[in-house]
Parts: structure tokens; sequence; C-alpha cells
């Protein structure tokens, strides 16, 4: 990837936009990532409405869903998790307590995405 | 003479409420919001997607939930939620591939992702309601 910062910046170690282009890029892959999959899920949730839990390990057991729903999870939470940051960032002035929301968020997130991978694989797998 | 910067009152720039919301800037914040109401609609979904990990009787119990008048209010606010935060997002991307800076086309795209908004809110609504029917 380019840098936008000049080649005495780089010399010197200026520039203020440190990891920002790497920040707004990866924002922007997983906004586009974002499109299809999200309406992908709109239409699978749809389908799922009223679902016992049959319906939904057959769901879940066939392989596009499977491979579609764990795409899903990990984008949408890395998206997530990029725009949030931004968001504590603009709004939580107070070092301490920014740097730990970000940590907490971060985590979450991570957790969050573990969490609907792992059930969908167990689901599909051990019924 | 010791007179700190931070005692003396300054001129303030102008703040955001003595300008008139327009379509782009109301748009812009909404945005934001939506965002932020859509971490909260992945926490949900991760929550209906984990209730299956424990077994049937969590899964059902959580389809239960979202079936609620509250679960049902909480949807389709995420929905509203997602179809505008998608619409906008692909107005954002336009702008980043340097497409529709233009006043008159911000204001046209701008009607159009509400008009998304909405209206994918309202076929959502039709279409689920027509599933729980059969």
């Amino acid at each position: 990837m380019m840098t936008s910062s000049s080649s005495l910046g780089q010399v010197r170690g200026l520039g203020s936009t440190k990891s920002g282009v790497t920040h707004w890029w990866a924002q922007r892959v997983t906004a586009v990532a974002l499109v299809p999959l999200s309406f992908w899920f709109l239409i699978s949730a749809i389908s799922l409405v009223g679902a016992d839990y049959g319906s939904f390990r057959d769901w879940i057991s066939l392989h596009g869903n499977l491979t579609l729903t764990t795409a899903f999870a990990l984008v949408l939470f890395y998206h997530a998790q990029l725009g949030m940051q931004v968001v504590i960032e603009d709004y939580i002035h107070a070092e301490g307590v920014k740097f730990a929301l970000l940590l907490v968020m971060k985590f979450v997130c991570g957790l969050c995405a573990l969490s609907i991978i792992l059930a969908t694989l167990r689901v599909a797998f051990t019924g | 003479m010791t007179r700190t910067g931070q005692t003396r009152s300054r001129p303030l720039s102008p703040h955001l409420q003595v300008y008139k919301p327009q379509i782009t800037s109301v748009l812009s914040i909404t945005h934001r919001i939506t965002g932020v109401a859509l971490v909260a609609g992945a926490l949900l979904l991760t929550y209906w997607i984990s209730s299956a990990g424990y077994g049937p009787e969590y899964f059902e119990r959580a389809q239960a939930v979202m079936s609620s008048w509250f679960g049902q209010l909480l949807l389709y606010g995420f929905t509203f939620s997602l179809f505008f935060h998608l619409a906008n997002g692909i107005r954002h991307l336009a702008w980043d591939a340097g497409w529709g800076f233009e006043l008159p086309t911000l204001r046209l795209t701008g009607w159009l992702v509400v008009l998304v908004a909405v209206a994918g809110t309202a076929v959502t609504f039709v279409v689920s309601y027509g599933m729980r029917a059969t």
C-alpha cells in the first residue's frame, strides 16, 4: 500500500496519519464486501422468521450458508470495530477512558464474531 | 503580567446549533447514529445465532424473544438502520470514487437514501409478515 506522507516526512518520522490510511482503506474494503453480504443476510433472516431449531440446523448445514454466515460475522464485526473506534475517538477525550473503551470494544467485537462462527459450526457439524 | 490563554474569554467559532438542519448534515449524523445502532443489532444477532449453539430449547426461546412485540420493534429499527446505512454507505463509496459532489446531486442522492430506507423497511415488514402467516 502507498504511503500518503512525503519522502521528507517519512525520513523524519513526521506526519499525522500514522496508520490512518490503512484504517480508512479497511473500512472501504469491508463496506464493499458488506453490500452483497447484507442483502444475503437480510433475505436469509426473513426466510428464518419463526423457524424451529430443525429448520435452522438444515439451513446452516448447507455449505454455502455456513460459508457466508462465517464471512458475514468476520466482515461485519471488523467493519463495526473500525467504525466504533472512530466514534469513541471523536467523543471520548479522557486518554485513559478512551484507551480502556477501545480495548473493551475490540475484545467484545472479536468475541461476538467467534461466538457466531463457533455456534454455526457446532450446529452444522453436530446437529 | 501573567495572563494565560485559558482564562481569557475568546470568540468561539459558530457551533452546530446555529446552522439550519439540511438534508446533507442530517443524513451525515444519521449515518453515524445508524452505524452505532447496527452494532447493537449485531449484538442481538450474536445472541440469536449463539443460542443455537446451546441447543434447541435455547434457540426456540430466542426465536420467541424475536417474535415478541418488543423483539419485533427492535428488529424493524435495525432493519431501517441497515437499509439506511447500506444505501448511504453506497453514497459514501460513490464520493470516494469522486462522483456526486454537486449540490443538486447531493440532495437527490440524499433523498434517494431516505426513500430506500423507508421502502426497504416496508417491504421487509410485508414479506416477513407473510412468512409468519404461512
